[in-house]
């Protein structure tokens, strides 16, 4: 499982960087988005992989830590999630605005080369 | 207490003289002189403790465990100054009030005015290094404010700017030195650091604190290499030269050199340096004051002149020679600033203060003439004034110089020509001025200024007779005191009288009282033909001219740096930024490797592995569609997110599962809003239009990139695999786990931990997007799209054909159309999203939830509205004024924060009510539940403000098309108007 969980992270990785490496504003906007998740599934990551040992305190399995999932990558990530949301958001309408005012997509506000 | 108050008041009598308006004079020169009295009150009810030789001593603690503290602390030589820093203050703002005209902005003046008393009263009362140095520097900005109050004139901005450099990069220089002092000395106290006096001077770090320390005080006392400045200075107004430029500011440098006598004095190196720098702008300036065609400009070269004198004092390292400077320190003022404000009544009087314009002003303005005759008289030593008497200490001084034959002679000599050429620019001064022929070319008629104009000057000069007669009885006892609290045991007795029979110095100074007279003679005749300065321009030795090339050279050379080190290219930004990130992970790869860990496997499950094969296809085919076909990319790279939020489900995340999967949605809608204003792309049109050389270069960029994109996909897959295949290391997750419940009071962890015990994070993280969503909607006020995107799209068209539909109704109670249906299910859906968001709510402290997800869900519902409804109809039934719901959310999740401060808990602790109430029956209350409340309500309102903002862009092109159709109804536009109408 760790494997795939960690090509998944690499493949949204290299998808990520090469999109963020392109000329165009939507192409960049993209990037950051699948960038994000590999960041997000990383850190998450950093609480090791378990199955089964969600982190909510049950009778059962009393508050023994080693019966639950780290639960501070998970709050880490969650705060995460909603901030990317935002800055994805910001960016989108400042790429709106940048189109508007130099009337193109590229990131530099001029056309450099195609 | 009132040593603090003498600091506060004039900072708090600047912001209120700040709003007072701007034309108030009266109410203006009122509030500053009440403010500078009462500083002067207070200074004086110190003196009986202070004249006993006390150390009156202020502290408030700021961070006791790093030894920082405020100190305010005044022993005599501090009162001395204080006395001197206020009353003059005093005189000033009485002066300036007739000075400045009705046009003048005086609320600026004045409260510049103050805030720069409250900066001097700092410097002068600091008990603690490091503040002295802040309140140094603040010194150097409020004179920066003040030169440059005629901010029209070049020349004011100029010497505003100078000043600036010159004064705050000593201070700069002065920082280094304090901390080098501090640490040696052990403390940045000053008694710590008076009391180390010995122990500075032998250490190796003597010789560099010194050097900054000098460097401080010589740049901001105007002293050669650094005199420049000062002239320049002279386009401020003239209250603000007599206020800083002869009486405080510059002296603050030698105020400094005074302080720090008994802990830096005494060695050769402080000789050379103060002595030296301090003699040859004794000499310069005084030479220079002679060629002045401007009656400030005398005045300027002739302040450097007598505060070389000051420092060629201090510089002698004889306690005689300090009692000297400190008594010169009160004379230069009194005279000098009497002198300032006689060119200023000249100057406000006739419209010039140019010498070879002026002329035999006695007739028109005796008064004037009286006074300024008695300064300059002071200024060039004439016996009974105080002038004089600093002159004959000083020549005393300068023959009981150890040393070489050349100091022992040359010295004296030196002082002797100084002396001559201070008669000679004295004399000028007067004579060109007031006597002689009727001026017949000024610009305005002149007549005698305001009684209260010059009343302050008449003050002054009073003191310079008063002290010039009887110095024993009028400054002396002060003089001691300020004397002692610098000198200590070691005080020498010293007296000061006028008569001290025939000796040397009275015969240096009437051999400087005749040959100067002889001289300015001989000069007047040379000046009749020329204004060139003998020597100085011949050697073209222009302080100014160096000034600026110097800061002409350091900006080239910081252009070339930023060309050479920097691009403006963003894509070029980026992709430095990850070979650096590449970079910086490769160095702990090189030492080390990275080796599997030893953790099992977790038994690998196919459907995972296939579930992730759809990712990560989607993803690939993401990046390759992200150009031509956007629409596609936008859903394949939603498929990938799908694939993620199905990773948290899997690895036990349910709350992040939830978040992910609505923050999907919402990010999806928002980018689909966005895509109508892109250009439209096609590959064919743009295969066809570039040139195959151009396609190359672009081929072999992608495939740069392609490598790049690779080597980081394998380097962070790799990383990611070693570290999960590591065991956990202990870290803080186990006190989350254990103390949940019993310290928490919920079930599910991760809640917990957002709502209670990383809160403050969380508030943090709220109020960011809640700035987020007012920036996006601000911008969006302001959007101009791209002409081309103006128009309705293709697809819009070819659904609602000649553009019909946009004039539906939108007061019907459904939507007409082919969205009929979906409207039916939209509406219905509103109320049960609002339903499952406020269970989510309700039980997110201890089941999967809480308020990011509530509050999302919401935010679905309400944009689902809109996108099946359209705009108009949408908004013609619900009003949302998102900017209240973030506001409010902010207001509750602070408030649930504040609502510990009652109880004497910290910001955010957790309060608990647990009871039964009727009929509803046993219940948990907790602010706990009211910052998740606070969290879901921002949410909702900076999601949806986001959302809405966005999507009534697209109304602006239509809007002029709708206002043409008169029938329609006006189009609501809430989103955009809505804080007008609220």
């Amino acid at each position: 499982m760790e494997f795939v969980y960690a090509l998944a992270i690499g493949v949204l990785t290299g998808s990520g960087v090469w999109l963020l490496l392109r000329p165009r504003t939507f192409q960049v906007i993209m990037g950051l988005t699948l960038l994000s998740y590999a960041v997000n599934l990383f850190i998450f990551g950093m609480g090791r992989l378990a199955v089964g040992r969600v982190p909510i305190i049950d009778a059962l399995r009393q508050a023994d830590p080693a019966r639950y999932d780290d639960p501070v990558p998970q709050a880490l990530v969650l705060t995460a999630i909603v901030i990317g949301f935002a800055t994805t958001a910001l960016f989108l309408v400042v790429l709106l605005a940048s189109r508007g005012l130099t009337g193109t997509d590229h990131v530099e506000g001029e056309e450099l080369e195609p | 207490m009132s040593l603090v108050w003498i600091v506060i008041l004039p900072f708090a009598g600047s912001l209120c003289a700040a709003f007072v308006s701007s034309r108030a004079r009266n109410t203006e020169a009122w509030l500053a002189g009440m403010v500078t009295l009462a500083c002067v009150v207070m200074a004086l009810r110190c003196y009986p403790l202070v004249a006993t030789g006390e150390v009156v001593r202020e502290t408030f603690q700021w961070a006791p465990g790093l030894g920082l503290a405020v100190t305010f602390r005044m022993d005599g030589f501090a009162w001395l100054f204080t006395m001197l820093v206020t009353v003059m203050g005093a005189l000033v703002v009485l002066y300036a009030r007739y000075y400045l005209s009705a046009q003048d902005p005086v609320a600026r003046f004045f409260s510049f005015f103050l805030a720069f008393m409250g900066a001097m009263l700092g410097v002068v009362l600091s008990g603690n290094l490091i503040q002295l140095v802040v309140f140094w520097e603040l010194t150097s900005l409020t004179s920066f404010m003040l030169i440059a109050y005629w901010y029209h004139r070049s020349d004011a901005r100029r010497g505003a700017r100078m000043a600036l450099t010159v004064t705050a990069g000593g201070g700069l220089c002065l920082l280094g030195g304090v901390l080098v002092l501090g640490r040696i000395a052990g403390g940045y106290d000053l008694d710590t650091v008076l009391a180390a006096g010995e122990q500075v001077r032998a250490h190796a770090w003597y010789l560099p604190a010194l050097v900054l320390i000098a460097l401080g005080a010589l740049t901001k006392s105007a002293q050669f290499p650094f005199h420049f400045w000062l002239p320049h200075a002279m386009a401020a107004p003239t209250p603000v030269s007599v206020y800083l430029h002869s009486a405080t500011m510059v002296k603050a440098g030698v105020f400094l050199l005074v302080r720090l006598w008994p802990v830096l004095a005494g060695t050769d190196a402080w000789f050379w340096m103060v002595g030296s720098a301090g003699l040859c702008s004794l000499v310069l300036g005084a030479y220079m004051a002679m060629f002045q065609r401007d009656m400030k400009g005398v005045l300027a070269y002739s302040t450097i002149s007598h505060l070389g004198l000051i420092t060629l004092l201090l510089g002698l390292n004889s306690p005689l020679a300090l009692i000297a400077a400190i008594f010169h320190i009160m004379s230069h003022a009194t005279f000098k600033a009497s002198l300032f404000m006689a060119a200023g009544m000249v100057d406000h009087e006739t419209g010039t203060r140019d010498l070879s314009r002026l002329s035999g002003l006695y007739r028109a303005m005796p008064l004037t003439t009286a006074l300024a005759t008695v300064g300059a008289a002071a200024m060039a030593g004439v016996p009974l004034l105080n002038g004089f008497i600093s002159k004959e200490m000083f020549f005393t001084e300068t023959m009981f110089v150890s040393g070489n034959a050349l100091t022992r002679i040359g010295l004296p000599a030196m002082a002797v020509v100084w002396g001559i050429f201070s008669v000679a620019y004295s004399l000028r001064f007067i004579l060109q001025v007031f006597f002689g022929p009727p001026a017949g070319d000024l610009p305005r008629d002149p007549h005698e200024p305001p009684l209260w104009m010059l009343f302050p000057s008449a003050l002054l000069v009073l003191a310079c007779l008063v002290v010039g007669m009887i110095p024993a009885i009028a400054i002396g006892p002060y003089l001691d005191v300020a004397a002692r609290s610098v000198l200590g045991q070691g005080t020498p007795v010293h007296s000061l009288a006028v008569w001290h029979g025939w000796n040397l110095p009275l015969i240096m100074s009437l051999v400087a009282m005749v040959a100067g007279t002889g001289l300015y003679r001989m000069l007047g005749e040379y000046q009749r033909g020329t204004t060139v300065v003998p020597l100085i321009d011949w050697l073209r030795l222009d302080g100014k001219r160096l000034f600026e090339s110097l800061l002409e050279t350091l900006d080239a050379w910081a252009d070339w740096l930023l060309r050479w080190l920097s691009t403006e290219r963003l894509q070029v930004q980026l992709l430095l930024l990850i070979c650096a990130a590449f970079a910086a992970a490769l160095v702990p790869l090189a030492a080390g490797g990275l080796p599997a860990g030893s953790l099992p496997l977790t038994p690998l499950e196919p459907a995972f592995a296939g579930m992730w094969l759809v990712g990560g296809v989607c993803a690939v085919a993401a990046a390759v569609q992200a150009k031509y076909h956007r629409l596609a990319a936008l859903s394949l790279a939603g498929a990938a997110g799908l694939a993620t939020c199905m990773t948290f489900v899997w690895f036990s995340a349910p709350d992040l599962a939830l978040t992910q999967l609505v923050v999907e949605v919402v990010t999806i809608v928002l980018l689909l809003l966005g895509l109508r204003w892109l250009p439209r792309r096609h590959q064919s049109v743009d295969d066809a239009r570039v040139p195959l050389r151009v396609r190359l270069r672009a081929r072999t960029r992608r495939l740069r990139d392609l490598v790049l994109a690779l080597i980081a996909g394998t380097g962070v897959a790799a990383l990611s695999y070693a570290v999960m295949t590591r065991p956990a290391v202990d870290g803080i997750s186990p006190f989350f786990i254990e103390s949940a419940l019993p310290l928490g009071g919920g079930r599910n962890v991760i809640n917990v931990i957002l709502v209670d015990f990383r809160g403050f994070d969380t508030l943090g993280e709220i109020t960011v997007l809640g700035i987020v969503a007012l920036t996006v909607f601000a911008l969006l006020r302001r959007f101009r799209p791209a002409p081309e995107s103006m128009e309705r799209p293709v697809q819009q068209r070819e659904q609602d054909g000649d553009g019909s539909a946009l004039l539906r109704d939108p007061h019907a109670l459904l939507p007409v159309g082919p969205m009929m249906l979906p409207g039916v299910v939209v509406q219905l859906l509103l109320p049960i999203a609002g339903m499952v968001a406020i269970f989510f709510l309700l039980r997110g402290h201890d089941e999967p939830g809480g308020g990011f997800v509530a509050g999302l869900i919401v935010a679905t519902a309400v944009i689902l509205q809109y996108m099946v409804g359209g705009t108009a109809w949408a908004e013609s039934r619900t009003r949302i004024f998102p900017q209240y719901w973030i506001a409010l959310g902010l207001l509750c999740a602070a408030g649930a924060g504040m609502a510990a401060w009652p109880a004497a808990r910290p910001f955010l602790s957790a309060l608990a009510w647990h009871g039964t109430l009727p009929l509803v029956g046993e219940m948990h209350l907790s602010t706990v539940l009211l910052f998740d409340v606070g969290v879901f309500l921002l949410v909702i309102g900076a999601t949806v403000l986001i959302l809405v903002a966005l999507a009534h862009q697209s109304r602006r092109g239509h809007r002029r098309q709708e206002e043409a159709v008169p029938a329609s109804a006006p189009a609501p536009d809430p989103a955009v108007s809505g804080t007008e109408r609220g």
